[in-house]
């Protein structure tokens, strides 16, 4: 379902993503970890269409996002890791403009959105501005509106950054639901690497932009001799902590966060 | 074309339901009005020029839809904030549908809120001489809104946070505003300050909306919508090439 061959990408002298190769197969959980830095961002704006790898080459249900972006992100659906939704509009005018934009029919629309916010949990409150909503809320409401379009896959980008074990256990309970009902593809990143352990099939772990380890979570502990996937973790990408220099969005992001308050 | 719409009912629930944003936006006209309009009727009337509130009132409008349109395209940087803007911009839809959309839902609010100032420079006084040519007047204040608020867009494209917005509001908003010839006749202006004026297109959005509303024109009708109509397209292309460069 995805594929990614030989994929670089270069930001001047800095080389985000170095020669990395994988595939995900139809209908499995795919975790792709790694420390701040390490080139999970730019992988997935390169799979999503968003930036264009400097050489390599993607295939998502066939099709390159390069070429053929529009076909892409009609099969695609994205959390991305910052929220995404207008916070004026209601749950339902959120969904629903997604629906448009994504050229899903109005009556399939009037079908599949009640079904989407019901299997949520945020059908009693469709007709709130989203600003009032708590954040475990706005990640589900974000999730529902990815699937709005039937994709083919979806990518989660550190969907449970910031929410509560409760929520975050709910969430993924209903991202496996789905995947088992629907056949849904599903590719995340996040840091909590219990998460990674319950819900996927498969992980690959990626370090200074390289793929440094793949496998199941039982051949990732079996290959360092580890108890737990954060150890093994930790053994694969040493324990240094990596600094980041704070992009403008970031800046941005801490702006936004003051605001809100 | 339900991506143009969609994006264009966006922009018009946004600002119906923030009646705090619609009441401070008329702060300033009322503020203007009153304060200009009263303090320098006295003086205006001495020298000749007639009634300033008549005279002032088609800048204040003219004012309120660009200070309306501007801010709805600096919106944007909003949108990048709080991440709307990445929803929009991965749907599979051509980025110049989303500009457009966006554009036109910011002139759309504008040109609301210009009505909305009508109706309060009415209620201080101002009548318009021909009550026939006021449609024309809607004309030139959907040109100013379209126009600026491709202007918007296109700054904000350029902007990566919110620094940079005091700095387009005191070095290119408030300059087109207060060198437009809104607050005073651009007739007998020195020569300088009626060249500048010359190159600043909300100056032909206010000569037409006074023509409109009073008969008096400094530029002409047909020249002020031959500027305005130019002037849009061309920052409509500057907006939609800037936007299509955005970078997530």
């Amino acid at each position: 379902m995805i594929s990614a061959r030989n994929l670089t990408r270069r930001f001047r002298d800095l080389v985000a993503v170095r020669d990395v190769s994988f595939n995900v197969k139809k209908s499995e959980i795919f975790a792709f970890l790694g420390p701040n830095g390490a080139g999970k961002s730019t992988t997935i704006k390169m799979l999503t269409t968003l930036l264009a790898p400097s050489s390599g080459s993607i295939e998502i249900d066939g099709l390159s996002p390069l070429n053929q972006p529009h076909e892409v992100r009609k099969r695609i659906g994205i959390v991305f890791q910052d929220p995404s939704l207008d916070s004026e509009l209601t749950a339902y005018e959120n969904m629903d403009f997604h629906g448009v934009l994504y050229h899903v029919p109005k009556r399939t629309r009037r079908e599949r959105i009640p079904r989407l916010l019901q299997v949520f949990g945020l059908w009693d409150r469709r007709n709130n501005p989203t600003k009032e909503f708590s954040g475990g809320m706005r990640r589900r409401l974000e999730i529902a509106r990815c699937l709005l379009h039937t994709p083919k896959i979806i990518f989660l980008d550190e969907p449970t950054l910031g929410l509560d074990p409760q929520t975050r256990h709910q969430l993924w309970a209903q991202v496996k639901q789905l995947n088992q009902e629907e056949q849904v593809t599903v590719f995340l990143t996040t840091h909590y690497m219990e998460e990674a352990e319950r819900v996927a099939d498969r992980i690959a772990i990626i370090d200074h932009g390289r793929i440094i380890a793949e496998g199941t979570t039982e051949q990732l502990k079996a290959t360092t001799a580890a108890d737990s996937l954060e150890q093994a973790f930790l053994s694969l990408t040493g324990s240094t902590i990596r600094e980041e220099e704070a992009s403008s969005l970031d800046r941005m992001r801490n702006m936004a966060r003051l605001f809100r308050r | 074309m339900s991506c143009i719409y969609i994006l264009w009912i966006r922009q018009l629930t946004r600002y119906v339901r923030s009646r705090s944003r619609m009441i401070a936006s008329l702060g300033q006209p009322v503020l203007y009005l009153l304060a200009l309009g009263f303090g320098f009727g006295p003086i205006f009337q001495k020298a000749g020029e007639g009634n300033y509130l008549q005279f002032l009132a088609p800048g204040v409008i003219g004012m309120t839809v660009l200070f309306a349109s501007m801010f709805s395209g600096i919106e944007l940087i909003w949108d990048r904030q709080f991440g709307f803007l990445k929803e929009t911009l991965v749907a599979p839809v051509p980025r110049i549908l989303i500009m457009l959309g966006r554009t036109l839902g910011g002139a759309t609010v504008a040109v609301l809120q210009g009505l909305i100032v009508i109706v309060v420079c009415s209620i201080a006084g101002f009548r318009p001489a021909n009550w026939a040519f006021v449609p024309v007047a809607f004309i030139y204040m959907a040109l100013i809104g379209i126009l600026f608020t491709a202007l918007g867009t296109a700054v904000a494209s350029l902007l990566s946070d919110f620094q940079g917005f005091q700095l387009v509001m005191n070095f290119l908003v408030m300059p087109v505003y207060f060198l437009s010839g809104a607050l005073y006749p651009l007739k007998n202006a020195p020569a300088v300050l009626e060249a500048i004026a010359r190159a600043d297109p909300l100056a032909y959005g206010v000569d037409g909306l006074r023509g409109a509303f009073l008969g008096t024109w400094h530029f002409g009708l047909v020249t002020d919508f031959g500027v305005l109509i130019a002037t849009a397209l061309l920052f409509l292309v500057v907006g939609a090439y800037l936007f299509n460069r955005i970078q997530l």
